[in-house]
């Protein structure tokens, strides 16, 4: 039954928040508590996976394929693991962050709510059910997104909301022409289905239709739009917590349904996903060269890396997932340190733009060399996670022979190095204009720790890679072996 | 029927990205209220329509007798209205406060600001 805490114990600490509502101090504590709760979860049901395989839970006591069920294969234990850590190192990042305005709003409760839709989109093995949880995680973060109802803010959350809903519009879409295909939602039992289906054509719309969709929730080249539009004007810990998980989701989504479903027509659908990684791959990065708000360099950076794990899928071999499922965990720790960071540097200048602000390394050199290392990680150079990452997605490219990816993966790598660089140039390494104003004296310890933490975890990473790719390629065999999450599924566990 | 249901469910589907890509916030909002309709109905007739046969078992038996509609798919239907109705609750307030804080209707006018 451990499968379903990871759910189970954000929606508790959301409803006691709730409870609390007139008490900042007992909110503030559950969020630490909850999360915390959750990270502990996240452990316990991967040793479980990693001892048992797939782990899964008849909701109800009703059997697959009529009940819904909740199946946990590797990749989506290690998902629900970095969601608790993210969740957790996001509830600490606010407690000094947020300002009791939000606070009073009801930010706890949502941030709960958002993790228990994560969570839940990770664990669940049927198909309307997974678009229930895209729903409560969009509504949750249409609230963080818009909270406080600033200028900026409006103008970011009308994009996100709008785009987001017409994805899980077409995500209703194809799950209707699925189900009148095959007449099953349960994931396992569509696998089975789906490959007796004599419908070649209709079966590709559908594929095609879920691409569209979970492409715009990954944001994806060429709709990634909302991404850079929104992510920049919400509070930081909201904006780390997008981005460490909201964008994983989509590509979770895509990782499960092209891997278990739509293996009919590889060719095409992975032949879709290689030129859309190439091209995600370059735009992201560009994007992120010209931009001049810190944000929103790391929100087209973001985009960038997202090309690499649709890489790790478009290849579609053991090398290339063990790489992809690799790449998301280090993703997911870098990118929400980044954007700490960046929260911590608008904390002490009193400015997003980079051209406004300076001279950091002089006065803070520790924050500098934890944004020196997570940008050097990100842009995969060595001993850090990211040069694992990038390492093995290579490699994967080169043993299928696919040259132009090779090439993309690799001057992607290089302009990402020369995007960071220029950040760490305008923000650490010049002198510090003279109108730079910080709001806060200090660093708070509590922002610095979590900073501190999720640093020595790249760099821990890049050390030690050998347990991380071993659970890589363990859940890259797992996402091959569909047969196996099948007869876990239908077969069931009481 | 299904003939009829699958011409109207196209029409909403083409209304409302019609409306979606009108520059009025509100046009835009209408355009998600019909595109959550369209899929809505789209699931209604791709379960199979079977006509005045309500999925009832009668007392005293276990199942219902002769062909009977798919009361999956009205289960489905019915979540994502409730999920629908609140998503776009949430987009009218948004578009709403948005036009307080903005005081425009057309979408051209959200220029990014940058601090």
């Amino acid at each position: 039954m451990i499968a379903v805490l990871p759910i189970v114990l954000p929606m508790i600490a959301g409803a006691l928040s709730l409870v609390f509502w007139r008490s900042r101090r007992s909110q503030r504590l559950l969020a630490v508590l909850g999360t915390a709760a959750m990270a502990a979860a996240g452990v316990a049901l991967l040793a479980q996976v990693q001892a048992e395989g797939v782990v899964t839970v008849a909701a109800g006591g009703w059997p697959a394929p009529y009940g819904i069920v909740l199946a946990a294969d590797l990749l989506g234990a290690v998902l629900v693991l970095m969601t608790g850590i993210t969740g957790f190192a996001v509830a600490l990042y606010s407690l000094p962050t947020v300002g009791r305005g939000l606070e009073n709003a009801g930010y706890y409760p949502l941030m709960h709510l958002l993790l228990a839709g994560v969570a839940g989109a990770f664990l669940t093995g049927d198909i309307f059910n997974l678009y229930v949880w895209f729903e409560v995680l969009l509504l949750a973060s249409f609230a963080l997104l818009a909270m406080g109802g600033e200028r900026a803010q409006m103008a970011g959350a009308i994009k996100y909301v709008v785009l987001n809903l017409v994805s899980s519009a077409l995500f209703l879409t194809a799950i209707g022409l699925l189900y009148g295909l095959t007449g099953t939602l349960n994931m396992a039992d569509l696998a089975v289905k789906l490959a007796a289906v004599d419908a070649p054509d209709r079966v590709t719309v559908i594929a095609t239709l879920f691409m569209v969709a979970f492409g715009i929730k990954a944001a994806a080249f060429p709709l990634f739009f909302w991404l850079p539009a929104s992510y920049h004007t919400a509070p930081v810990a909201v904006s780390a917590l997008f981005a460490g998980l909201l964008t994983k989701v989509g590509v979770y989504a895509l990782y499960r349904s092209l891997t278990l479903l739509f293996t009919q027509d590889p060719a095409f659908t992975f032949g879709i996903m290689q030129g859309v990684a190439a091209a995600t791959l370059i735009v992201g990065v560009c994007g992120a060269i010209v931009q001049t708000e810190f944000r929103r360099v790391l929100a087209f950076a973001h985009i960038g890396q997202i090309g690499y794990l649709f890489l790790g899928l478009a290849l579609y071999t053991q090398t290339s997932l063990t790489g992809g499922v690799f790449y998301l965990v280090h993703h997911i720790l870098v990118m929400s340190n980044l954007f700490f960071i960046a929260g911590i540097v608008y904390g002490l200048t009193g400015s997003h733009r980079i051209d406004r602000i300076g001279g950091l390394w002089k006065s803070h050199p520790a924050l500098g060399l934890a944004f020196l290392v997570s940008a050097l990680s990100l842009a995969g150079v060595p001993p850090f996670s990211g040069f694992w990452a990038k390492f093995i997605l290579i490699k994967a490219a080169v043993l299928s022979e696919a040259w132009g990816l090779v090439a993309a993966a690799i001057v992607a790598g290089v302009l990402t190095l020369y995007a960071v660089m220029r950040l760490w140039n305008e923000v650490f390494w010049k002198a510090a204009p003279d109108t730079q104003r910080g709001r806060m004296p200090a660093i708070p310890p509590v922002m610095g720790v979590v900073v501190l933490a999720l640093t020595l975890g790249t760099v821990g990473i890049g050390l030690v890679a050998q347990p991380l790719w071993a659970l890589a390629d363990a859940a890259a065999l797992q996402l091959l072996d569909s047969d196996g999450y099948i007869s876990a599924v239908m077969e069931g566990a009481p | 029927m299904a003939g009829w249901l699958a011409i109207s469910v196209g029409a909403l589907y083409g209304c409302a990205f019609y409306m979606l890509m009108r520059r009025s916030m509100t046009k835009m909002v209408i355009g998600l209220i019909l595109l959550s309709n369209a899929a809505n109905l789209l699931i209604f007739v791709a379960g199979g329509l079977t006509e005045a046969a309500p999925a009832i078992v009668p007392p005293g038996a276990y199942a219902p007798e002769g062909l009977v509609a798919d009361p999956l798919a009205q289960a489905l239907i019915l979540t994502a209205i409730v999920i629908g109705f609140g998503v776009l609750a949430f987009a009218v307030v948004l578009i709403h406060r948005a036009h307080e804080v903005l005081g425009e209707d057309d979408l051209d006018m959200l220029k990014d600001e940058i601090e």
